[in-house]
């Protein structure tokens, strides 16, 4: 890490470890927005972070931001940040305004109109935190068949408010021909154009953080729970498991950090996202069933602070796009690569990326 | 706890250089091998072939010139290694030697066991194997009891070692014997040897394993007498020693791409047959074959900062050996062949003969059972 990310790292773990208590987190369940989190988030510019400087940003790259987003999903911090530093990353380079507050993501909407006179319609389902944000961000075709960057405000949308299973605003919102701000989809180098993927890329690195706080949760509880006259983590069956536990943790670590410097080096990084998302969804199924299976029924208490975060990776995991989605796609490139190309095509993609 | 570390490694540019360098050369050494005899990879035993390397100076790539070696970088070195597993190339003969003998040496050894043994080591004419296992000492390393009596001038040593891969072949073994006996520290008194295996007294017997290949041995010592100057590093420290050479043993690509070559061949299959069912199961395994490539990568790149990656090459090995092993029951899922001997496609070749040879991978270097203790340990659980 360099001293940028040194600094970035303590502030954001300081910031979520005075913030996010199990309190908050259960209040925000039950429908309380944590504005004491969310606005010290912003008060010391993390919202910003993949920003321009000349917008007020920190002009932050995605291995800058793979620290905020481990850090929100160790502490499952109830917030919308990770969809506010993309939706202010893809309106900053596209060179729109970044409005104030929570920011969230649109899809399934259209794009009609033309320069000065854009217009949004269509349903967008599962809206993170619709409820809560102030701009909406969608990446869409125009009728021009260019791709467009579009925001809406939010206030004055007809909405449906629904929860995703960890008690997370996934919003309905209909947008009927409202007027919007659009602009060409602008993003340095190769780097695709496609919601979809930077959703995924998002998703997975604040799984990789999950994890991390599964790993340490998990193995906190079995040297302090005590059965047979000696703590749980002292016998070769708990030992085992939690082995595989950290090897699932440490492999959806290396390949978030991968796909965000990927994402930094302004490559076309579709293949190392589709990659992320499948191998970090594998890891969740694994991984949580192993944390619940050594917490035992105190892990399944509403009243334990395991299901915070175990609730949030089964959410996370079915958004944009499942693993095995992904891994569809990516098993047909190669398959198709194969079948064009000549000799190990496999092996000469992987090691050109 | 262990924080473990897995920070991504971009290959330098003289890395990606070599890498078309060694792709020319493998194009033509390989010629005429068949995909069945290239997925033995790294047991593959060729010593024509190691030559060959040894003269385009891939055999100890890291090591000083002055012994012989290169000093070209652990990541230069790891774009070989990789190249070489992923087309098939029969490294088996110089393997050991490379990976864990040389850099022992140079940690230990004397100078005269330096400048005698290295120079020829890099130019693959001298094959090593290691002694480790025993027939009561398995997992259990420490509790190793082949003996090694002082007498003068030397040791005397009597016991049995099993299991030893290529003993047939080597020049060289490098032994861990038991100098003396502590009851309450079975760590302490052991020592490792440089044993010529051509010396009276040591009988090698081939154990051919299930697939009909005899890669391994057991190796009897009787009266054998190796003298003082095949000590090496310190009398008793050989548990400090063998631990530090471990994190070589298992730090590199061969523990996650023994099977690589049927991944290739199923794919092959897969769009020869235009199956497109399987789509997700493969991009799935690509998926994990580009995860671990990383974590292997950065296990190289702690490597070549100095660092001793136990904990983190024992993670790679974890879940690479898992990989290794689910890659050819995937392709017997996805793209059936009745795998025979000798006989059909090249991919159910490749399938029956990795279907069986996969069952070694996570027993060879530290069984899954250890490595994970080894992982628990690193969590603060032991």
């Amino acid at each position: 890490m360099n001293e940028f990310q040194n600094i970035l790292s303590e502030t954001i773990e300081r910031l979520l470890s005075d913030h996010v208590t199990k309190e908050v987190v259960q209040a925000a369940e039950e429908g309380t927005w944590p504005s004491a989190l969310w606005n010290a988030l912003e008060e010391n510019g993390l919202t910003r972070l993949m920003v321009s400087e000349e917008k007020g940003g920190a002009d932050g790259t995605w291995a800058d931001a793979l620290i905020l987003l481990r850090a929100q999903g160790r502490h499952a911090a109830p917030v919308p940040l990770g969809e506010t530093l993309l939706a202010s990353w893809l309106l900053s380079n596209a060179g729109l305004d970044v409005p104030e507050g929570p920011l969230t993501l649109l899809n399934d909407v259209t794009l009609a109109g033309q320069d000065g006179a854009w217009k949004l319609s269509g349903t967008a389902v599962h809206v993170p935190w619709g409820r809560n944000a102030t701009f909406g961000v969608a990446v869409l075709e125009g009728p021009d068949g260019v791709t467009y960057v579009a925001r809406t405000p939010l206030a004055e949308t007809k909405k449906s408010h629904e929860l995703n299973i960890a008690r997370e605003p996934r919003d309905t919102i209909q947008f009927d021909g409202v007027s919007v701000e659009a602009a060409p989809c602008q993003l340095p180098g190769n780097l695709p154009k496609n919601l979809q993927v930077w959703g995924a890329l998002m998703r997975s690195s604040l799984m990789a953080g999950g994890l991390e706080y599964l790993q340490s949760q998990t193995v906190q509880y079995a040297n302090e729970r005590k059965q047979f006259g000696k703590p749980i983590g002292k016998f070769q069956a708990i030992q085992q498991q939690l082995a595989v536990l950290a090897t699932q943790a440490a492999a959806a670590g290396a390949i978030a950090a991968h796909a965000c410097e990927a994402a930094s080096s302004d490559v076309d990084c579709s293949f190392e996202v589709a990659v992320a998302k499948t191998r970090i969804d594998e890891a969740v199924n694994i991984s949580t069933s192993i944390a619940h299976q050594v917490h035992g029924a105190i892990g399944f208490t509403y009243e334990h602070n395991l299901h915070l975060v175990t609730r949030r990776l089964w959410s996370w995991r079915a958004e944009f796009g499942s693993g095995r989605e992904w891994a569809a796609k990516l098993g047909r490139e190669a398959i198709v690569r194969t079948s064009e190309g000549e000799g190990d095509t496999l092996w000469r993609y992987v090691t050109s990326r | 706890m262990h924080n473990f570390r897995f920070d991504p490694c971009r290959l330098p540019l003289e890395a990606e250089e070599l890498r078309g360098e060694v792709r020319t050369f493998l194009k033509e050494a390989l010629v005429g091998i068949p995909p069945v005899v290239r997925a033995q990879t790294w047991s593959g035993y060729d010593p024509a072939f190691s030559k060959k390397l040894g003269q385009q100076g891939w055999i100890g790539m890291t090591w000083p010139k002055k012994y012989g070696g290169h000093e070209r970088t652990a990541l230069e070195r790891y774009v070989v290694l990789e190249e070489m597993l992923a087309a098939g190339a029969p490294v088996g003969a110089h393997w050991i030697g490379d990976r864990q003998s040389g850099p022992l040496l140079l940690n230990f050894g004397t100078e005269a066991q330096r400048q005698k043994i290295l120079p020829q080591a890099a130019r693959g004419d001298i094959l090593f194997c290691i002694g480790m296992s025993e027939p009561d000492s398995g997992s259990d390393l420490a509790a190793t009891r082949t003996k090694a009596e002082k007498v003068a001038d030397g040791w005397l040593v009597n016991g049995t070692k099993l299991w030893t891969s290529n003993a047939h072949n080597a020049h060289y073994m490098i032994a861990l014997f038991r100098t003396s006996s502590n009851p309450d520290n079975k760590h302490a008194g052991l020592t490792q040897f440089l044993v010529d295996l051509t010396i009276p007294g040591i009988s090698i017997r081939p154990i051919k394993d299930l697939t009909g290949n005899a890669h391994f041995n057991e190796v009897v010592f009787e009266d054998v007498f190796v003298p003082d100057d095949m000590v090496v590093g310190e009398e008793g420290n050989g548990w400090a020693q063998v631990t530090a050479e471990l994190a070589f043993e298992r730090s590199g690509p061969e523990r996650y791409l023994s099977s690589y070559l049927l991944l290739g061949e199923l794919i092959r299959e897969l769009a020869r047959r235009g199956d497109k069912s399987a789509d997700a199961e493969v991009g799935r395994l690509i998926a994990h074959l580009v995860t671990l490539r990383q974590m292997s990568l950065s296990v190289a790149g702690l490597l070549e900062a100095g660092e001793n990656p136990i904990l983190e090459a024992s993670v790679v090995k974890d879940l690479g050996a898992l990989y290794e092993q689910e890659l050819p029951v995937k392709a017997h899922e996805l793209a059936n062949v009745e795998p025979m001997i000798g006989t059909g496609s090249d991919y159910g070749q490749v399938l029956g003969f990795l279907s069986q040879a996969s069952v070694s991978f996570s027993l060879r270097g530290g069984t899954r059972e250890i490595l994970r203790g080894i992982i628990a340990r690193g969590l603060g659980l032991r």
